[in-house]
């Protein structure tokens, strides 16, 4: 694949994210109309935390005082330049909130994904190994209950066992912020930190990879291609890691790019649990203090942050099977 | 019919997952007698321990944990199956009106479809449940909003393939109207995977209602095991069972409606068995 061909591609997918993300602007302005109260109130955060002026201006702004298709056109238009309006509560601006509290969310997210993905592959490929042995149904007894956990449940349980019972694992945040750690210290202090949230999250998904791979593995054992091999007289090691292997890989990565949306909102539930300080606990916080604003902002950009992930993950499927095509 | 039922009870799972489901359906039935008055009233002193004097113990207010575990389960299945419909019979119309009239209908709706599977559903879900306040009915509109799209890709790929059978060309040469085609003809055609996918949805959304409650986004008048935990977690040091029980009840039933989803796919997609 050449260069310009990967180039036009970006474009046109990024041109393909412009709809989307309009909706999620639209759907955003059709939820403040539900919302009970006046819109200002609640893009204000909340009733009485917002100065007078602030609010005049903020009808102003979003043209509150227009037909409601006018009042669309300011929604959208103030939306998609990010201006995402004024936190009370927090006092900051919503954009810097939670620009700041990206990178917690997308590191637990990105440790999420390489341990599900590689944990369950490799289980996967065990079970499928050794189909109808105990190995296969220790695994798929696993996978079937873990597929079957709150998310939340196995995060209180694991501070149980490894925070409270055995002391190995700090119980919440993403850092020991008195230590004021600097460099690789704090590198290994926020590693530390990440094990317990990142297990949590993991455990889910885990189990969908490992049924995915499993059945992808049986699936392609019984192509043409794993019987040439075996004619050929290939050991059935060597056809299974560099032959079925790579092909059954291709469903879990796919699955994995799907379920990008849903990894996200896991994020929200277990970051809650362990007060990790990303995305997910901002949500739960502004839930509390009814900053439906927040809450909006966080949902429009947690959604342009799994389109740009779905990309980058699209175009590294290219880089590893040249068989696909840029369509 | 005979068939499927030799096959379903020749399924272990299937059993399995009918079993622990019908222990929940007994234990949310007998609710209301064996545990008389509310739920939230308070019955004895705080911090019993489990299998003292009260089978589950009590929580910090005194309410007996397995009143909250009975009532949680009516909850839990309710939910379940209601936003399950819901979602179900959204999901059959639009995957349905996109598979058989196809042309920019079916580009529009499948975007759609499509665009509710981009976004964070989780995020949607608390988003609707926050705006609408929570109650009953505003948790069920989340959860089935949140779940219709698989069902309307399920059914789109029936019906497209169904679109050009024989049958369904002669009942249009008949002169049937489409709603009848699609309703009287069509659709009882591809239940039994419909049948299938709900089964699972009514497990994910019960998930999905846990973890609402959980993060309270309960409804306020009504007993539920995410409430329970999200309310028992401060006491995690010191009296386990408060997160620990209603968490293996969410699980069991989960795992139950899992196992029977596997075993209904069994029996009734037979071909797709030695997978």
């Amino acid at each position: 694949m050449s260069g310009g061909g990967r180039w036009n591609y970006l474009v046109r997918r990024l041109l393909q994210a412009v709809p989307v993300l309009l909706a999620i602007a639209v759907l955003n302005f059709l939820m403040l109309q539900l919302a009970p109260g006046d819109a200002a109130t609640v893009l204000a955060g909340e009733a009485g935390s917002a100065s007078p002026e602030y609010m005049l201006q903020l009808r102003q702004q979003f043209g509150l005082d227009r037909p409601l298709a006018t009042q669309l056109l300011f929604y959208v238009k103030n939306v998609l330049t990010l201006n995402l309006g004024f936190s009370f509560r927090h006092n900051m601006p919503v954009l810097d909130l939670i620009m700041a509290r990206l990178w917690p969310t997308l590191l637990l997210m990105g440790v999420t994904l390489v341990v599900s993905v590689t944990v369950g592959i490799a289980l996967g490929l065990i079970a499928a190994m050794r189909l109808r042995s105990w190995h296969d149904a220790v695994i798929s007894i696993l996978a079937l209950v873990w597929y079957a956990t709150p998310l939340f449940w196995i995060g209180l349980m694991l501070i149980v066992v490894f925070s409270l019972k055995l002391g190995w694992a700090p119980t919440s945040g993403m850092e020991t912020v008195a230590a004021f750690h600097e460099g690789w210290r704090r590198v290994l202090d926020i590693g530390h930190h990440v094990v317990l949230p990142a297990v949590t999250l993991s455990l889910f998904y885990l189990a969908l990879y490992t049924r995915l791979m499993r059945a992808a593995v049986l699936e392609q054992a019984n192509m043409e291609y794993v019987t040439t091999a075996r004619a050929k007289g290939l050991t059935e090691r060597r056809i299974l890691l560099t032959h079925i292997l790579r092909n059954a890989v291709l469903p879990v990565v796919t699955m994995a790019g799907v379920q990008l949306g849903s990894l996200l909102g896991g994020a929200i539930v277990v970051e809650t649990v362990f007060a990790w300080p990303g995305l997910g606990l901002l949500a739960f916080q502004s839930l509390f203090a009814r900053d439906l604003n927040l809450l909006m902002g966080i949902f429009f950009l947690s959604t342009c942050l799994v389109i740009a992930i779905n990309l980058a993950v699209d175009l590294a499927y290219t880089f590893l099977d040249p068989r696909i095509r840029l369509a | 019919m005979r068939a499927f039922w030799r096959r379903f009870r020749r399924s272990r799972s299937a059993l399995v997952g009918c079993a622990i489901l019908a222990l929940f359906v007994v234990v949310a039935a007998i609710a209301p007698i064996a545990f008389p008055g509310s739920p939230f009233r308070r019955v004895d002193r705080p911090f019993l321990p489990p299998f003292s004097e009260r089978v589950f113990g009590t929580d910090q207010l005194g309410r007996d944990v397995a009143a909250g575990v009975a009532y949680g389960a009516r909850t839990s299945l309710m939910i379940g199956i209601l936003a399950t419909a819901v979602a179900v019979i959204l999901g059959t119309l639009i995957g349905s009106c996109a598979g058989y009239y196809g042309g920019w209908l079916d580009d529009l709706l499948m975007r759609t479809t499509e665009f509710f599977q981009t976004i964070p559903t989780f995020l949607f879900a608390v988003l609707l449940v926050a705006i609408l306040t929570p109650s009953i009915k505003s948790i069920v509109v989340a959860i089935a909003v949140v779940s219709w799209p698989p069902v309307a890709r399920l059914v789109r790929g029936e019906f497209l393939t169904m679109r050009n059978r024989e049958f369904v060309q002669a009942c249009i040469c008949l002169g049937m109207s489409d709603r009848r085609v699609i309703f009287r003809q069509i659709l009882p055609n591809c239940l039994s995977p419909i049948i299938v996918t709900g089964s699972l949805i009514v497990a994910t959304a019960i998930l999905i209602e846990s973890a609402l409650s959980f993060l309270g986004l309960g409804d306020p008048n009504i007993m539920s095991w995410g409430f329970m935990i999200g309310a028992g977690r401060t006491f995690l040091r010191s009296a386990w069972w408060l997160c620990t029980i209603p968490g293996v009840a969410i699980l069991l039933a989960v795992l139950g409606i899992n196992l029977l989803g596997e075993g209904l796919n069994d029996a009734l997609n037979p071909r797709l068995r030695n997978r």
